[in-house]
């Protein structure tokens, strides 16, 4: 089926582009759900799963390139400017951390995924701190934070069974 | 890189990272006082970092927000004692779906014209000077 000379490099890149076409779905199907407890901005972070897959399965730099493009397209898609600078401080933040996280190898894909919902919830309320110049905006930082911390675990238990299903089917290539 | 499989259980470490994150995360919902009751005394409003306004919260009124390019983009409404969002001309409507406010330090924020409704303290003598 596959080049013979370069498989693992082809069925890299063809992964990473399934997970980034299912991103951008479901970027597109967190915003058709209504899930709002009367506070801004509070999403479920479903791409985030896919970033996790991307991020044990084939490696950090694909990981930050699913998670940026995803971010870059989804805003020419369906956002504004603004939600495109909340998306990627949020995004880049909880990034680095759940990298950080992984490469000490110590500990579970839930603590990581809820780590990374924590900080990206952080990143996005100091980019609105920012923008309208009032830290008045910390008043939703303890709901926010709670927010993402179980948002972060949802995902964190959905991205372990698929990493625990695909890893198996994807180690044989690579 | 890929090795990594994830383990079956949350270990020591897990719990340990979780619990800290938890405990700070109750510690913030704690240092806002939540059963401080306090009947505010009046909104606050601020565009983009300046306070355009102060108003009494138990005198009914009508208060169209003006937003930093000078357009009326918000309309804050005062009644019974608690003010709310009542329009906005923004696509997400956040603001406007969120919650009366009535107690001291509860917060209003519409995020795309950078208004943020902030209720101030009763007993505060900044306030009152104000109001009264």
């Amino acid at each position: 089926m596959e080049q013979k000379n370069k498989p693992s490099g082809v069925k890299r890149l063809a992964f990473l582009s399934i997970l980034l076409a299912l991103a951008l779905i479901l970027s597109h199907v967190e915003a058709l759900i209504p899930f709002s407890f009367g506070i801004p901005g509070i999403k479920l972070g479903l791409p985030n799963a896919l970033v996790l897959l991307a991020l044990y399965l084939l490696g950090e730099k694909e990981a930050c390139l699913l998670s940026v493009t995803r971010i870059l397209l989804s805003a020419l898609l369906f956002g504004t400017l603004l939600s495109f600078l909340y998306s990627l401080t949020g995004g880049i933040l909880s990034l680095v951390v759940m990298i950080l996280l992984k490469k000490t190898n110590r500990f579970h894909v839930v603590t990581v995924s809820i780590c990374g919902g924590v900080t990206h919830n952080l990143g996005q309320l100091l980019i609105a701190a920012a923008f309208v110049s009032n830290l008045k905006v910390f008043y939703y930082l303890p709901v926010l934070l709670l927010a993402g911390f179980l948002t972060g675990a949802l995902i964190g238990i959905i991205s372990r069974e698929l990493i625990l299903r695909m890893s198996h089917f994807f180690r044989k290539e690579l | 890189m890929s090795e990594a499989e994830p383990r079956k259980h949350l270990k020591k470490q897990d719990f340990l990272l979780i619990g800290i994150l938890l405990g700070g995360i109750a510690v913030l919902f704690l240092l806002q006082a939540p059963w401080d009751k306090t009947a505010g005394g009046a909104a606050v409003i601020t565009v983009n970092g300046v306070e355009t306004g102060v108003y009494p919260l138990d005198k009914d009124a009508v208060i169209p927000i003006q937003n930093a390019a000078g357009e009326v983009s918000n309309i804050l409404t005062i009644k019974d004692g608690a003010a709310k969002m009542t329009e906005a001309d923004c696509p997400d409507q956040y603001c406007v779906h969120q919650k009366k406010i009535r107690h001291k330090g509860e917060t209003i924020v519409c995020l795309p014209n950078q208004v943020v409704v902030t209720v101030t303290g009763g007993t505060a003598s900044e306030v009152d000077a104000v109001v009264r």
